[in-house]
């Protein structure tokens, strides 16, 4: 049995080195607590059954039954999401480790902190078609930021706190350990310690590099910040809108970076690209300078590349320098972490302000409203939805998403106010991310009050997770937007099929109230409420999971839009 | 089929030596879509590290590639020769038609 007093003071015990015997199993748990993870989201098996019974033992970690594999992969994403620390999830060998993939793969689009550890069959049997045996590693080895497979107990003194340090480090992602069972039952003496793994410290961009990159925002004329998910991973959100602020930049957000400068800010366009306002598309057209901090051209973002500010200079600030001049070679470069260098931006940058432009992007904007429909005051729309949503909470609420219609109306109507507040599937745009996820943000911070707007095609995708939502009492809240379809796909056949709609409306659709109480949740539905309004704030408010249900109309759509292949200018809606 | 406008390059590439990081490396290749010419690898010294000889044609790609190969875990260092080094003209001779 572990000694508490012990582990709260490790320095006190690598004062005093003593041996002990470990398994592999043992190893790996003890390691977990050193690095201060308090809670894990997984699903037993064979192969990594001897890790659980050490687990078991464990005072310190708190481990979630998730009921999918894929689940525990998205709360761990849910509780980096909101800490910025690295998450772990487990899974055993074959179907389990498949079953983590998509999890994975998330993770290393939207750059997001991940430890999984998986079970693999004993080293005697790997290549052997054993049962539950998979190529974890080869699998795996395209979706992680790096990989390991194990093959001794020592090893892993020194590959789970590297796996850490990798997650965490440079541009984060995530970082897979795929354990051989004898290598979780190999016992060896141990009396040294590896210090936990943490982050590098990067290293910090050339004074000249920061000088050109001054120079060409204080010669603009008509200048944009663009800001990108990596001024969130970064902490960069505050300093960020305090150059806006001293330099007066407008400044758009990508799906990713929403909330890293309040929405509704005096400077704020918003989201650009695909679903942005067409007045900050329009407004990006004519800029003369674009300032990329921690955004990657993303194709959603972008529209098409070659008529993306076309008249720009670009200052591109990233921490991967493989990101710089991937997309749109920059006119600038600068690798480093967005906070270092923003920080060190910030003195060269003068303060002025910008009438002119600013007046500009007034005028782009009164020409071209965002096409609020006419229903968006009513509570069961989905507009009206969100926006009441939003009145009966505060900036200390977490909202997640899942993808489609519903994620990208979010995106455009929630006043999303802080960085970390928003957790969606960017990159790999994976439907059944937000459940899970949300469970793993109420998990990291129970104290919060965790929405996940869905879609009715999305969370069936992951609705096995109720149970476990249920199991941990998590504050979470369910709103399902169901118009009985997956709603981009129809939107899509609609406008660039020829309305030829196939396979994009549910011939049968679930009772999803039912389907909350059975999984042990409160469900409310919207559709038969007296006093929607007042039904909403009491399930917001009230502790504990709670499922939300509102019929949307189909005919509702995604707009503005650009359409795939087009450029940005060319929106439609 | 190679064409012949376009230039070869010879990457060598310093790495950890362990089982998977052929794979990394070239898996790197594979999925961009980009043609290895020829593969050569052995290890280094004592043993921990290995060499990676990677025969390649140069298009537009290539400096992003590279970026992406500086960023593997098990990478050390990345030098770009011309398609002449002699590390492959030297095996030229193990790999004629009639062997």
């Amino acid at each position: 049995m572990t000694n508490l007093a012990e582990l709260a003071q490790p320095h006190a015990r690598e004062a005093a080195p003593h041996t002990e015997t470990l398994s592999g199993a043992e190893i790996i748990v003890r390691l977990l607590e050193r690095q201060g993870i308090r809670t894990v989201a997984g699903i037993p098996g064979g192969p990594i059954l001897p890790f659980y019974d050490a687990l078991s033992r464990s005072t310190r970690i708190h481990h979630v039954l998730a009921r999918h594999e894929q689940g525990a992969g998205f709360m761990a994403q849910g509780m980096a999401r909101v800490t910025g620390q690295p998450a772990v999830c487990i899974a055993s060998s074959g179907p389990g480790a498949t079953n983590l993939l998509t999890a994975i793969a998330d993770a290393k689009l939207d750059s997001i902190p991940l430890v999984a550890i998986t079970g693999q069959v004993p080293q005697a049997l790997i290549g052997t078609d054993a049962f539950q045996e998979v190529d974890t590693y080869g699998l795996s080895l395209p979706i992680t930021k790096h990989n390991f497979l194990v093959s001794s107990a020592a090893e892993l003194l020194e590959v789970l706190p590297r796996a850490f340090e990798i997650a965490a480090s440079g541009r984060p992602g995530p970082v897979l350990v795929d354990v051989p069972k004898d290598v979780q039952t190999e016992r060896i003496s141990i009396t040294d310690w590896p210090a936990p793994g943490t982050r590098q410290a990067p290293s910090p961009a050339p004074q000249a590099l920061l000088q050109a990159a001054a120079d060409l925002i204080n010669g603009a004329e008509k200048p944009i910040l663009y800001l990108g998910g990596g001024v969130v991973a970064g902490g960069a959100a505050s300093l960020a809108v305090q150059l806006a602020e001293q330099a007066e930049l407008p400044t758009v957000m990508t799906l990713m970076a929403l909330g890293a400068m309040p929405v509704d800010h005096r400077l704020s366009l918003r989201m650009l690209g695909m679903h942005g306002a067409r007045s900050t598309n329009l407004a990006l057209d004519e800029c003369d300078l674009l300032i990329a901090v921690g955004a990657r051209f993303d194709d959603r973002a972008t529209g098409q590349v070659a008529q993306f500010c076309p008249g720009a200079r670009i200052v591109h600030i990233d921490i991967d320098p493989a990101e710089l001049h991937k997309i749109k070679t920059a006119h600038v470069g600068i690798t480093g972490d967005t906070a270092q260098v923003l920080q060190a931006l910030l003195p060269l940058v003068e303060a002025r302000q910008r009438p002119a432009w600013l007046a500009r992007i007034d005028q782009l904007e009164s020409e071209h409203p965002f096409p609020l429909p006419e229903d968006s005051h009513d509570p069961r729309s989905h507009f009206g939805l969100i926006r009441t949503v939003a009145a009966c909470l505060d900036d200390e609420a977490i909202i997640a998403t899942d993808v489609g219609q519903h994620q990208m109306w979010v995106a455009q109507a929630y006043p999303l106010r802080r960085p970390r507040q928003w957790l969606t599937s960017g990159g790999l745009g994976t439907m059944g991310f937000g459940l899970p996820a949300a469970i793993g943000a109420a998990l990291a911070e129970p104290r919060r009050t965790v929405v996940c707007f869905t879609g009715d095609g999305s969370i069936l995708m992951n609705i096995q997770e109720l149970v476990t939502a249920a199991q941990e009492d998590a504050n979470v809240k369910i709103i399902v937007m169901d118009n009985a379809s997956l709603g981009l796909v129809h939107q899509q056949q609609t406008l660039f099929y020829k309305e030829r709609v196939y396979a994009s409306r549910f011939q049968a659709v679930p009772d999803f109230v039912q389907v909350a109480r059975g999984c042990g949740i409160k469900a409310v539905d919207l559709d038969k409420s007296a006093n929607p309004c007042a039904d909403l704030l009491q399930a917001l408010s009230s502790h504990g999971p709670c499922l939300i249900h509102v019929s949307i109309d189909l005919a509702h759509k995604v707009w503005p839009m650009v359409p795939p292949g087009a450029a940005n200018r060319d929106m439609i809606g | 089929m190679t064409t012949q406008t376009r230039a070869s390059a010879v990457l060598e590439i310093d790495v950890n030596n362990h089982a998977g990081v052929m794979a990394h490396v070239v898996g790197l290749f594979s999925r961009r879509a980009y043609n290895l010419e020829g593969i050569a690898c052995l290890p280094v010294g004592d043993g921990r590290h290995s060499r990676i000889w990677l025969k390649v044609m140069e298009d537009e790609r290539m400096p992003q590639v590279l970026r992406q190969v500086e960023k593997l875990e098990d990478v050390q260092g990345v030098r770009l020769h011309g398609g002449d080094h002699p590390v492959f003209t030297g095996l030229a001779a193990h790999f004629r038609q009639d062997g």
